[in-house]
């Protein structure tokens, strides 16, 4: 197999963005403070790095191999479409569930949502006490 | 280039399966395990894929797009069900 030297560089450019943008939203999902920051990690950055990843292997199979692959494709397409409808789902569990947020955010849904000492990150910056005791 | 890079992207893969893992084991609600399972489908996506490249065949492509279809579908059955409380009403 040949590919010429600027299609191997483009493979190898597409795969390594693919990694690191990936690997980039894993760890906003380890890292955000609650559920609804969480949320953007994985269903942006993890779909945009599978994506790059996606269009490497196309490059390569393609140029490669005999013929047009399309099952890369097909796996795109089918990320694409999904990657919202199932953020877009978990949203609205989440807040069926009224999964507790962050005490920084602005302008919470419903009163009570914004202060509860959640997880470990955002428990100890929020001046939650004075304002739990106002109402 | 290609074949230095794979092990490069498939290390920072799994760093980022790690991470999903354990957002899966800790998370403190119910919807961040959902999550965590949602990411970690994809991203072993993205781990199929490169070991394809790196082996150099097709052949285990299907089994991305399995576990494409039936990460999307278990995503939407636990939704539906922690919404619901029943997956098919």
């Amino acid at each position: 197999m040949n590919i010429p030297t600027w299609l191997d560089a483009l493979i190898a450019a597409m795969l390594l963005i693919g990694a690191i943008v990936a690997t980039l939203g894993s760890l906003g999902l380890a890292r955000m403070p609650d559920f609804y920051m969480r949320l953007h990690g994985p269903t942006k950055a993890s779909t945009l790095g599978v994506g790059c990843t996606m269009l490497g292997s196309l490059l390569y199979f393609s140029t490669s191999g005999e013929g047009i692959r399309v099952q890369e494709v097909l796996i795109t397409v089918f990320l694409f479409v999904t990657a919202p409808v199932s953020a877009h789902v978990m949203a609205w569990a989440a807040l069926h569930r009224r999964v507790h947020c962050s005490a920084n955010t602005r302008h919470p849904p419903w009163p009570e949502m914004d202060r509860a000492p959640v997880t470990e990150h955002a428990a100890s910056s929020a001046p939650a006490g004075d304002k739990e005791s106002a109402d | 280039m290609i074949a230095a890079v794979i092990p490069l992207a498939l290390f920072l893969f799994s760093i980022s399966l790690l991470l999903s893992l354990y957002r899966l084991l800790r998370g403190p609600d119910i919807t961040d395990r959902i999550l965590g399972l949602d990411t970690l489908n994809i991203n072993a996506i993205a781990v199929i894929v490169l070991a394809g490249i790196y082996m150099d065949t097709t052949m285990i492509f299907e089994a991305a797009l399995l576990i494409a279809l039936m990460g999307f579908v278990g995503t939407i059955a636990m939704t539906k069900y922690l919404v619901r409380g029943d997956v098919i009403e």
